[in-house]
């Protein structure tokens, strides 16, 4: 029986082991409560999103201060993007969303860009400046178009 | 000469149908012990002791094999993620990928083909030789029931297991690949890490658990089956073990397949 109960505190610490690894997991790199969770939501409407998904990063100079949240469509043909930005950071009313890609194949996220104003945006606010993604095969084809004439 | 080949196609065509026949059969076989088994579970008297015992043994006994497994393939997929993005000049893509190859991916299916070939030959082997020295039926004539004493236990033992080592497997993976990516090969730590984190969704573990979770179950399932039905001759458990390990291998992979396409 003394062994028996040896056996059960070793498989005891093993479970153990495994549900803290199973959170330390979920809390560092799938972050639960993290990033995605707290905060307050924004939305911008724009004319063209391309690639931004749930997820996304948002950006205000370089640094992440939240995520998208959704991507749906508005009046059937704009995109109206929900965001969830972290709790201390403070938008002006005049800050402007853009959409950007991380170097050339990387993937899209959006870019905010602080205005003057002194007013700040708040929790459920929506964002009116705003700049569509760039897409490069349309400034081609503009670019063909414009030199042939 | 006409007659005979077509005597032979009949025949071709009957053993065809035999060998689907038996093959289902078993699987219904198979189905039906391991859940009238499970069924056990609630009903007295608890299994409890026995759970622990079967964890420790199949658990913590694959523990070892399973954090050298984890150590290597981490290193590894460094290794060749960096070869592979080095060409492209994105290394500090490199956390991102060797995270989600290893938390969706091989963690579930590496960890789950060595539980196979640590603890589910040796559940086989053991049930077999039970039958083998009768020991079964001496339950049997104990008022024991063989499903919840013997089957019950090993199969809520693996179904337990195998997500925890699946889980010690990735972080084991995930360690020993940073090692190699940052301390050996000199991709930026910041990015490494910085990468990982933005890339692997929660949706990733999840993903990976679930899966742990269902090749730990048909593990027990198969190798309890196998080992329960094998023929009770020392070249029967033979068998039934080579069988034991072919199935539950085959089983997870294609399994594999299915929940990945689900979850992707």
């Amino acid at each position: 029986m003394q062994s028996y109960r040896k056996i059960e505190i070793v498989v005891g610490l093993f479970v153990l082991l495994g549900i803290i690894g199973m959170g330390w997991m979920a809390a560092k790199l799938g972050q639960v409560g993290g990033l995605a969770d707290e905060g307050y939501p924004v939305t911008a409407t724009f004319s063209d999103v391309g690639g931004v998904r749930d997820g996304s990063d948002v950006m205000v100079a370089g640094v992440v201060v939240g995520r998208v949240s959704n991507v749906r469509l508005k009046g059937n043909e704009h995109a109206l993007v929900t965001m969830t930005i972290q709790p201390g950071v403070q938008l002006t009313t005049d800050v402007i969303a853009s959409v950007r890609t991380k170097g050339i194949i990387g993937e899209r996220y959006i870019r905010l860009t602080q205005g003057a104003d002194t007013e700040i945006l708040e929790s459920g606010d929506e964002i009116e400046e705003t700049e569509s993604a760039l897409n490069i095969e349309d400034l081609v084809s503009k670019y063909i178009f414009n030199s042939s004439e | 000469m006409m007659s005979v080949s077509f005597d032979a196609v009949i025949r071709l065509l009957g053993s065809l149908g035999r060998f689907a026949l038996t093959s289902l059969d078993r699987m219904g076989d198979a189905t039906t012990l391991s859940l009238s088994s499970l069924a056990l579970l609630f009903r007295r008297p608890w299994q409890g002791q026995h759970i622990v015992l079967q964890l420790y043994a199949l658990g913590v006994g694959s523990f070892i094999i399973i954090a050298i497994t984890g150590a290597f393939t981490g290193m590894v997929l460094a290794l060749q993620g960096y070869y592979t993005l080095a060409k492209f000049g994105s290394e500090s893509l490199l956390g991102a990928g060797v995270a989600l190859s290893i938390i969706r991916e091989l963690g579930p299916v590496l960890g789950a083909l060595m539980l196979i070939g640590r603890a589910g030959s040796s559940i086989t082997a053991e049930i077999g030789i039970m039958r083998v020295t009768e020991q079964v039926d001496a339950l049997e004539m104990m008022a024991i029931n063989p499903r919840a004493r013997v089957l019950l236990p090993r199969i809520i033992a693996t179904t337990i297991a195998l997500p925890i080592l699946v889980t010690m497997f990735d972080i084991i993976g995930l360690a020993s690949g940073y090692v190699i990516g940052v301390e050996l090969l000199g991709v930026n730590g910041g990015a490494y890490i910085g990468e990982m984190i933005s890339k692997v969704m929660l949706q990733d573990l999840y993903a990976g658990w679930v899966k742990a979770v269902g090749f730990g179950f048909i593990i027990g399932v198969i190798c309890t089956y196998m080992g329960y039905r094998a023929e009770p001759t020392t070249e029967g458990v033979a068998a039934a073990t080579t069988k034991a390990v072919v199935a539950a291998s085959v089983g997870v992979l294609i399994m594999n397949y299915v929940l990945t396409s689900f979850f992707l």
